[in-house]
């Protein structure tokens, strides 16, 4: 039985889902002036009303637990209950962020125990967990390389160097924090064109923004050559860290050049993505670039624990009201004790593993465009066989069918139709067999019954929508239904 | 084996005899020898009992306080039903909502929190959240002078001085000049206003109830803003609109805010989440995540995200702002807690933080070491000044379990000796009689 109801839609007048203490002081009125004359029109329900509403709204939605979800570029993995559990311990829950810092020793070990972790693991020297998402880290480490030229006086360094197969955010970003973000053109395997790189590098260059592996999970095996070559030129390397997770304990950003970098705890430190965040985006900087973090800085002394409001006179200054998302870094936190020193490189092996086992067990029906290993993810170029008609799209419309989450379909955009898969490192070989299985029947039934897959999905609680009816006619909130 | 880690032996080597290779060393060949094998000093796996014990001992390094501040993060009470709700898995390991079809449910509550910021703010448009409300304004600052082409944005002093930073942070950047305007006797001066503002500015922000507590009266900051083509950005605190007049009402062209203040635990400052809504005319200019309504191909009524034309991920360089996703979760919380409340609920539960409020403020000036500072109307947080040394009184309130006001020393020179008290719903009168007898036996 589909649930279609609005909450508004089930509104009784004079219901309500909240208690409140008997009071014990008198009102008192605010002045007449001031106030508005109409009540909000929000929805009159009861508790059992709301509980009831928000578990069938849940049935619609499809996560981790269900199903394997092997988004390229967004690392699914499962995120541990323990996880949660220990993000709600009241003595958590409710500090808040001004107390006496000897009433918050805990919390701010658990800061600066994961940033110093996470500078462990990446061969960066600081990080700032203050930003609250990849985009936000993006921005905040910009701030950061467009400061440092700055501080030495270098105001024409504007050139941000972004790849054509990067991801969107990279040039908003570079934008967004005073910047011009320059495309180059990548090889044919989406890796750096060492000879393009070298013709854009000048006096003018910030930086260059860098996945690696890149967003069709292959490693920059040039990478030292292009960290020499940017740094000669005067700029810094900013690492993005979409796709850290097959680096896990293998190798490090720092090691390799990079000066700047962000690391998405929702992907690879198993924090949930919550339908679009919270997230957080911890910002990583080798030792030159300490000063310029962001304020609040949190730091550690042999008393304990302390928090600087003012931060170094260099910092970019402040990008958060407080002191980023700590109910998400506690998760990470959490993961990281869980998982541990031996078995970090596990996460990166296993990962790696299941995207060439996937990659090798489907080449033969989808086009792979890029051969030889990947990392922890790769990308189809559609089908193998072009004659079908059947789109990139159709396919991922019709794994919906077969209870799986489809890979990330049209990015990167060097491929017209991209198919980027991540298999996580938490995922069996026999998930991933069945998931091989339902890819090669689609491939089947592509040719056999072309239509079937195009008219997909079937199974779903709705079917395609129409998106541009939606963006031709904005209905943005309920009041406009009712208007409609 | 770990218990997150599946492979056996087994699985290990049929996948590798179909990838074609000895060992898993082999898939990380072409990394330079001299990136790999460093030492990371990280400690070793723990056990899940093991993790109970050291995470509950730092739990209980914290001590927790009894909150008679507020600044920006608010005691107020969680229904139990919300955690339950939004840790469901569906809701809560989804990605962000890009294949519609399996995401109905982040997408029909994100339509419903849209349509509840409307209802309070008095605006068209919501997008589905912003990370907090500090970034949330200076959003609305970039939003504002992309729309106007201009790059000055005029902030009044009385903002929370955090978001002041925030917004002067991302204004460095983007090469937005800050231009602060004066507060009159505790709120935003008008004409201060009036004599910043050119033909140069984008905007105005201003707060209400503004850092001091106060409440803001805005009757003539709309005709004097539409003289320079200027937007008027409000930040508002969500949970004081059950009673106070809108941002819509003022004129707001954008109005944004954190709706922390809706229930949503302190937890050392984060996750929170901003809103901000607008008006038709600018909706194609708004940042963020935006879901609307549209049918499938049975003409089923269903929801998508929308205006996608706006966001980073089409038009790249070109976008006004780098935003993703945001704090769809906590969208989802608050939307709970807004039904939860219903048309009346947020006005009778905030009257509750108004009575304490004004009982609290009404026995300090009893006091000899308390005197009012502002004529303005209050809402749940207000500014007095002290003869009390402030160190002493915060550690007294400390060793007896409360969280003293916050002291406005640090933010201005010629507040030395003003303290910001915030009172919510959910101090009881036992606690607030507590707080005075403290404050009093210092006199």
């Amino acid at each position: 039985m589909y649930y279609d109801k609005l909450i508004f839609e089930i509104s009784t007048e004079g219901r309500k889902g909240y208690t409140l203490p008997t009071p014990e002081i008198k009102r008192y009125d605010l002045p007449e002036t001031l106030l508005r004359d109409d009540c909000p029109g929000l929805p009159e329900v009861s508790e059992l009303d709301v509980v009831r509403h928000y578990t069938n709204v849940s049935f619609k939605n499809f996560g981790i637990e269900k199903g394997f979800y092997p988004l390229g570029s967004c690392t699914m993995k499962y995120n541990p209950k323990i996880n949660q559990d220990m993000s709600n311990l009241p003595g958590f829950t409710s500090i808040h962020p001004y107390q006496p810092i000897e009433t918050m020793q805990g919390l701010l070990h658990v800061y600066y125990e994961t940033q110093r972790m996470l500078s462990e693991i990446s061969g960066l020297d600081t990080f700032t967990l203050n930003s609250y998402a990849g985009a936000h880290g993006e921005l905040v480490g910009l701030m950061i390389m467009k400061a440092y030229h700055e501080s030495r006086g270098d105001f024409k360094r504007k050139k941000v160097i972004v790849p054509d197969s990067a991801h969107g955010t990279n040039p908003a970003s570079a934008t967004v924090a005073g910047l011009e973000s320059v495309e180059v053109k990548s090889n044919k395997d989406g890796t750096v064109n060492v000879n393009d790189l070298k013709a854009v590098l000048d006096d003018e260059v910030a930086g260059i923004m860098l996945t690696n592996p890149n967003t069709a999970g292959i490693f920059e095996k040039d990478i030292l050559t292009i960290a020499k070559l940017v740094h000669d030129a005067g700029g810094l390397l900013y690492y993005d860290g979409a796709n850290l997770n097959p680096l896990l304990g293998i190798a490090r950003p720092g090691d390799m050049g990079f000066d700047i970098m962000h690391i998405n705890l929702h992907k690879t430190f198993s924090t949930p993505h919550g339908g679009g965040g919270p997230g957080s985006g911890p910002v990583g900087v080798n030792k030159k670039l300490v000063k310029f973090l962001p304020k609040p800085v949190i730091e550690k002394h042999e008393e304990g624990y302390t928090i600087d409001y003012d931060g170094d006179a260099l910092t970019i200054g402040q990008i958060s009201h407080f002191y980023g998302n700590a109910g998400v870094y506690l998760k990470a936190y959490t993961y990281l004790l869980t998982i541990g020193k031996e078995n970090l490189p596990n996460v990166a092996r296993y990962s790696t593993l299941n995207a060439n086992y996937i990659k090798e067990s489907l080449k033969d029906v989808y086009h792979l465009p890029i051969e030889g290993v990947c990392k922890h993810e790769f990308v189809f170029d559609g089908l193998k066989d072009k004659s079908t008609g059947v789109k990139t799209l159709d396919i991922a419309k019709r794994l919906l069918d077969f209870d799986m989450h489809p890979p990330t379909v049209y990015f990167p955009l060097t491929f017209k139709e991209a198919i980027m898969i991540e298999p996580p490192e938490n995922e069996s070989k026999q998930t991933i067999d069945r998931f091989i299985d339902v890819m090669r029947s689609i491939a089947k039934e592509a040719i056999e019954n072309p239509e079937k897959v195009k008219g997909a999905p079937y199974n779903t609680v709705v079917k395609r929508l129409d998106e541009a009816l939606a963006a031709r006619n904005p209905i943005v909130k309920y009041k406009d239904l009712l208007e409609q | 084996m770990h218990k997150y880690l599946p492979h056996t032996h087994e699985d290990i080597k049929a996948m590798l005899e179909k990838i074609g290779v000895n060992d898993i060393d082999a898939l990380f060949a072409e990394i330079p020898k001299a990136l790999l094998n460093k030492d990371i000093d990280i400690p070793s796996s723990m056990s899940e009992l093991e993790i109970f014990d050291h995470m509950n001992h730092l739990a209980s390094s914290n001590k927790p306080l009894i909150p008679f501040i507020g600044a920006g993060a608010y005691d107020h009470y969680t229904p139990s039903i919300i955690r339950h709700l939004i840790e469901r898995q569906e809701f809560l390991t989804a990605y962000t909502p890009y294949q519609p079809e399996i995401s109905q449910g982040t997408l029909q509550y994100i339509f419903e929190f849209q349509s509840m910021i409307t209802q309070l703010t008095g605006m068209d448009v919501s997008n589905a959240s912003m990370y907090d409300g500090a970034t949330a304004t200076a959003e609305a600052m970039f939003m504002a002078c992309a729309q106007r082409r201009k790059d000055k944005i005029l902030v009044s002093q009385t903002v929370n001085p955090n978001i002041v930073e925030v917004i002067k942070t991302y204004a460095r950047y983007k090469g937005i000049e800050v231009v602060m305007v004066a507060e009159k006797e505790g709120i935003t001066d008008l004409e201060s206003v009036r004599l910043t503002l050119d033909s140069e500015t984008a905007g105005l922000i201003v707060q209400t109830p503004n850092f001091y507590g106060n409440i803001e009266n805005y009757s003539e900051f709309k005709a004097t803003l539409d003289e320079h083509k200027a937007l008027f950005i409000i930040n508002q605190d969500p949970s004081t609109l059950g009673h106070l007049k809108t941002p819509r009402a003022w004129g707001a062209d954008i109005a944004v805010g954190d709706c922390q203040t809706l229930g949503v635990p302190l937890s050392f400052g984060g996750p929170y989440i901003g809103y901000m809504a607008t008006t038709t005319k600018y909706m194609r200019k708004m940042p963020g995540r935006i879901c609307g309504v549209t049918k499938d191909t049975d003409g089923k009524r269903a929801f998508v995200l929308t205006l996608q034309a706006r966001e980073q991920h089409i038009r790249r360089e070109k976008a006004n702002s780098n935003i993703c996703s945001n704090q769809s979760l906590l969208a989802l919380f608050v939307t709970i807690y807004m039904a939860l409340l219903g048309k009346k609920g947020v006005y009778e539960v905030q009257q509750r933080s108004i009575d304490n409020a004004h009982y609290l403020e009404e026995a300090l000036l009893k006091l000899p070491s308390f005197e009012k500072v502002y004529p303005q109307p209050f809402f749940k947080e207000f500014t007095l000044r002290t003869h009390l040394d402030i160190d002493t009184m915060l550690k007294k309130l400390e060793e007896k379990g409360y969280l003293g006001p916050l002291p406005l020393r640090r933010y201005a020179n010629d507040k030395t000796d003003l303290v910001t008290f915030a009172v919510t719903e959910k101090r009881s009168k036992k606690q607030i009689d507590e707080f005075v007898s403290i404050l009093g036996g210092l006199s």
